[in-house]
């Protein structure tokens, strides 16, 4: 960390100690002066851009390393199920599932099965893949299926015959044409599924109706009000997770650490934990600060009585 | 006739309606299943030399399991065609009557399994399944004509239908327990006792009662939950003379809210009092109903809040201003994720199901208490049910103790049926 | 006559929707009386907008306390009905939500800014109840007060940091794998167990309503 990144750490730390001091003495905090914190916190960290190295954490690390131990060549599919809403959070997982996957020339195949998806896939290709992967060439290395409606009813279809659901990819060319379906019939052909999303369908889905049935691993990232509700089907039907921002930036820690290409690769999951560590901090000195403030009142109280 | 009457009597043909349905249904369903079955005879092929005989593609036709019989599902084995390098698919026509004109249905490669979700019950098809080639097709015998039949009762329901009966024969056998005299036992519940305490807190200061019945519109049953406890709020506003000011999300709740906070005026011999202000619709948008309650909340400082239904993100924004402005707040919702807000935030909380026990509860009367105690017995279904499924469970898979593996095969078969999907 | 048609209604669709859940012939009853719900509903939202106006209108009237407020509800209000009944700045026969539309565009950066400020008033008075809140009062809160800080703590790199000497063989005492534990276990738990209750709740309370014995909400005993 630079110095400027420790100016917010100190200004806060600072006004932690005053508040402490504060607090001892006897005078309440005002919510204004929580609030007031709160407000300074974030927004110093992320006009400093305060960031703190990440380590993966079990059930992110188990992701990672299913893709970094599949064998070369190896056929991920990556869904994109979530919308703009959610896209702060998941986004830069699929982004980082996308960097992994061609960085280990494994094959990448795209679905969606939210409408909101679609975009949000072109916009990966065009910020991510794209530009960092120029060699990698579609029809062979990488191909985009798209949005088909129907839910898990998709993945009913394709667990056993994916041309009919899919008899093109995005761009109407016959699955036949594209050399990166030689051999792929249906879902049991893959050697990971991957899905980002944080609703319905979403990874519940993926694990119940494809992974289960076609007996491939899933793997998958989640907003992070909705990762606890997956928790239970790791690690036996969901091999990993990523559960919100910080399941993004843990992955994304592990990426740079591990490949030296991605060194200067924008983490937007890294620099948004910044922001989100000192404010669950701040949180904690002020849940502390009130304890004590509650033990000393209390004692005051006992010795006056 | 009277409601007693009307209820006893609504109660009992439910209940032999139910049975009388499970009676009949059950085993015609059993029995439209192997009736609908119908297997092709062995079929000759029609086939053209180079692709090697393989042998009959032998069809099975079955009826579409609780479905309103308007589906067949035909299966077929495949000899080994699908292997072969130029397969390119299955394909099932279907036929109505005896001549030539088929219509295709639908094709499958590797699933030997294709829905016809468009045959009928009245009518009986047949079908052949052909393995496609590029330049030819093999195609079976035409099945013996098959119907789909109507199943009356949902088999993958027949859990739900059994527990549900059971709950309900609970509700209504404690409810005339109830009206036969029987004292019933109630817990005390703080949130519900404290309402009257918190109205006149209320008074005493001069400032309005909020009360917010939730997000959600009138088919949300925590709304009703919450619409029934204003009946009494607002007659304890009316007696004491104090004022409530209710915002609504929708306008339906809004029309309800009127009639509710209207006819307790009434009761409380105050309809002069009462004023169509009272209950005003606001706004859809959920943040924008935020902001607008917030905004009443800031300004006109109640000294009470009630927040007594469906609530989603806006829960602790709701609480957190109203601790601002230092109101009593009791909160319920069956939302699980919203109660720990309330809970941080509020004085009094109802938890789940005591919103919906609130107005069995406040009225004291004794048909409503037995419902309450009828729910209990579901309660204590549930909770058997999870001792004797983890006991079950865990002594099949850990010891392989036959006995167990049979109540845990049982277990799961009646919690977890799945049907194959159209 | 005024209690018992509702009533009399209330019943019937009651029925004809469980009736539909359990019996596949009659699925499409339940469709059929959901539309009807929904044509009532849209009906309903011309009277809420009248109310909304009426109301409103009074204020800016009497010049109330706050009237200015008023002022404001009913300009957007208006801005919002015109640029979207008549379809201004697009075609009469494209989406109301086209692209580059007044209504699109009033929407994308006044309406959505707005929907994310409010929800972002959430991390301000998830600080302000926490401080309030966790107070080691008794054993409960303590319990409540210590899972609160491993939670707080294993979604940031402290809590990795803090516990990441401890051996492989009680990986389970790292914070963030005990954050987990505290989710996946005792919370889910918890919460499992407040749906059941939930669950025999709305049973009851929907009895109780099909049977006629709930009648509070129509205004009365």
């Amino acid at each position: 960390m630079t110095f400027q990144q420790y100016i917010p750490i100190i200004v806060v730390g600072i006004g932690l100690i005053w508040i402490f001091i504060r607090s001892w003495r006897g005078q309440d905090v005002d919510r204004r002066i929580v609030f007031s914190f709160i407000g300074l916190t974030v927004a110093l960290a992320l006009i400093f851009q305060v960031m703190f190295g990440e380590r993966a954490t079990a059930i992110v690390r188990a992701a990672y390393d299913k893709i970094e131990n599949l064998p070369e060549g190896s056929r991920i599919l990556l869904s994109y199920d979530f919308d703009p809403a959610m896209a702060p959070e998941v986004h830069p997982m699929a982004n980082s599932f996308i960097r992994h996957a061609m960085a280990k020339n494994h094959k990448l195949y795209l679905y969606s099965l939210w409408a909101t998806g679609q975009t949000l896939l072109q916009e990966s290709l065009t910020e991510v893949l794209e530009p960092e992967f120029p060699e990698k060439e579609y029809g062979k290395d990488w191909v985009v299926m798209g949005y088909k409606a129907g839910n898990e009813g998709v993945l009913n279809v394709i667990v056993t015959d994916i041309r009919k659901m899919y008899p093109t990819d995005v761009h109407n060319t016959s699955l036949d044409s594209l050399p990166i379906y030689d051999g792929v019939k249906s879902l049991k052909d893959f050697d990971l599924l991957i899905s980002v999303g944080g609703g319905k369908p979403g990874v519940k889905e993926w694990v119940l109706f494809a992974g289960d049935r076609a007996n491939v691993p899933v793997a998958g990232g989640s907003a992070a009000v909705s990762a606890p509700l997956l928790y239970p089907y790791y690690p036996r039907q969901l091999i990993g997770l990523l559960g919100g921002t910080k399941g993004a930036a843990e992955y994304e820690s592990e990426l740079i650490r591990e490949y030296p290409r991605f060194a200067d690769i924008d983490t937007p999951a890294l620099r948004m934990m910044g922001p989100q560590t000192m404010a669950h901090v701040v949180i904690i000195a002020f849940i502390l600060i009130g304890n004590v403030a509650y033990f000393r009142g209390k004692r005051k109280r006992r010795s006056e009585v | 006739m009277t409601a007693k009457l009307y209820t006893t009597i609504t109660a009992i043909t439910i209940t032999a309606l139910s049975l009388l349905l499970l009676l009949i249904a059950a085993p015609h369903a059993l029995l439209a299943q192997s009736d609908a079955v119908a297997e092709s005879p062995d079929s000759a092929t029609t086939a053209v030399a180079q692709v090697p005989d393989l042998g009959p593609i032998l069809i099975t036709v079955e009826d579409f399991p609780s479905d309103a019989g308007e589906a067949l599902i035909i299966g077929w084995e495949d000899p080994g065609y699908v292997s072969l390098p130029d397969f390119i698919e299955y394909r099932v026509t279907r036929y109505t009557d005896d001549s030539d004109n088929g219509m295709v249905i639908g094709t499958s490669v590797l699933n030997p399994e294709v829905i016809d979700g468009e045959a009928s019950h009245s009518i009986a098809h047949s079908y052949t399944v052909a393995a496609v080639f590029p330049d030819h097709e093999v195609i079976s015998a035409r099945s013996e004509p098959a119907m789909a039949e109507i199943q009356w009762v949902a088999a993958d329901k027949y859990a739900v239908i059994i527990i549900g009966i059971f709950v309900c024969a609970a509700v209504i056998f404690f409810i005339e327990t109830a009206k036969r005299g029987k004292t019933l036992f109630l817990r005390r519940i703080a949130g519900l006792e404290a309402i009257d305490e918190a109205v006149g807190r209320a008074t005493e200061m001069g400032r309005p009662i909020l009360f917010v019945a939730g997000i959600q519109d009138m088919d949300d049953v925590q709304t009703l939950a919450g619409l029934t406890i204003l009946g009494r709020v607002a007659r304890t506003v009316a007696q004491y003379d104090s004022k409530i000011n209710m915002p609504c999300r929708a306008s339906l709740v809004m029309t309800a809210g009127r009639e509710v906070i209207k006819e307790a005026y009434n009761v409380a011999g105050r309809p002069d009092a009462y004023s169509d202000d009272m209950v005003h619709y606001v706004t859809d948008e959920q943040f924008g109903f935020v902001a607008a309650t917030n905004g009443i909340m800031v300004r006109e400082k109640p000294a009470t809040c009630f927040y007594l239904g469906a609530f989603f993100a806006e829960s602790l924004i709701l609480a957190e201003t109203g601790n601002s402005i230092e109101a009593i707040q009791i909160a319920g919702t069956a939302m699980p994720a919203q109660l720990p807000f309330f809970v941080a935030a509020c004085d009094y909380t109802l938890i789940g199901e005591e919103l919906f026990a609130a107005s069995a509860y406040l009225s004291e009367e004794p048909r409503q208490l037995g419902s309450l105690k009828g729910q209990d017995v579901g309660k204590a279904l549930a909770m058997i049910a999870i001792v004797v499924g983890g006991i079950s469970v865990t002594l099949a898979q850990a010891w392989d103790i036959g006995l167990f593996q049979v109540i845990e095969s049982a277990l799961r078969t009646a919690f977890n049926i799945q049907l194959p999907v159209r | 006559m005024k209690r018992q048609i509702p009533l009399i209604i209330i019943m019937t669709v009651g029925w004809v929707l469980m009736v539909s859940v359990f019996v596949p012939p009659f699925e499409s009853w339940g469709e059929e009386a959901s539309l009807f719900f929904d044509i009532i509903a849209v009906f309903a939202f011309f009277l809420g907008g009248g109310n909304l106006i009426r109301v409103h209108f009074t204020k800016i009237n009497r010049k109330s306390e706050g009237w200015g407020f008023s002022v404001v509800t009913v300009a957007g209000f208006a801005v919002m009905l015109i640029l979207g009944l008549f379809k201004i700045g697009g075609s009469i026969s494209a989406p109301v939500d086209t692209a580059g539309t007044p209504f699109e565009l009033m929407f994308r950066y006044v309406m959505s800014p707005l929907q994310a400020t409010m929800y972002s008033l959430l991390a301000f008075y998830v600080a302000s109840a926490s401080y309030r809140a966790f107070r080691a009062r008794n054993i409960e809160a303590t319990i409540l007060l210590i899972a609160a800080f491993v939670i707080l703590l294993g979604r940031t790199p402290f809590g990795f940091y803090l516990t990441a000497w401890i051996p492989e063989s009680f990986s389970i005492l790292e914070i963030p794998n005990m954050a987990v534990w505290i989710m996946n276990s005792p919370n889910l738990a918890g919460q499992r167990a407040i749906m059941i209750g939930i669950a025999l709740g709305v049973i009851s309370m929907s009895l109780r309503l099909l049977l006629g014995i709930e009648r509070s909400y129509l205004g009365g005993d």
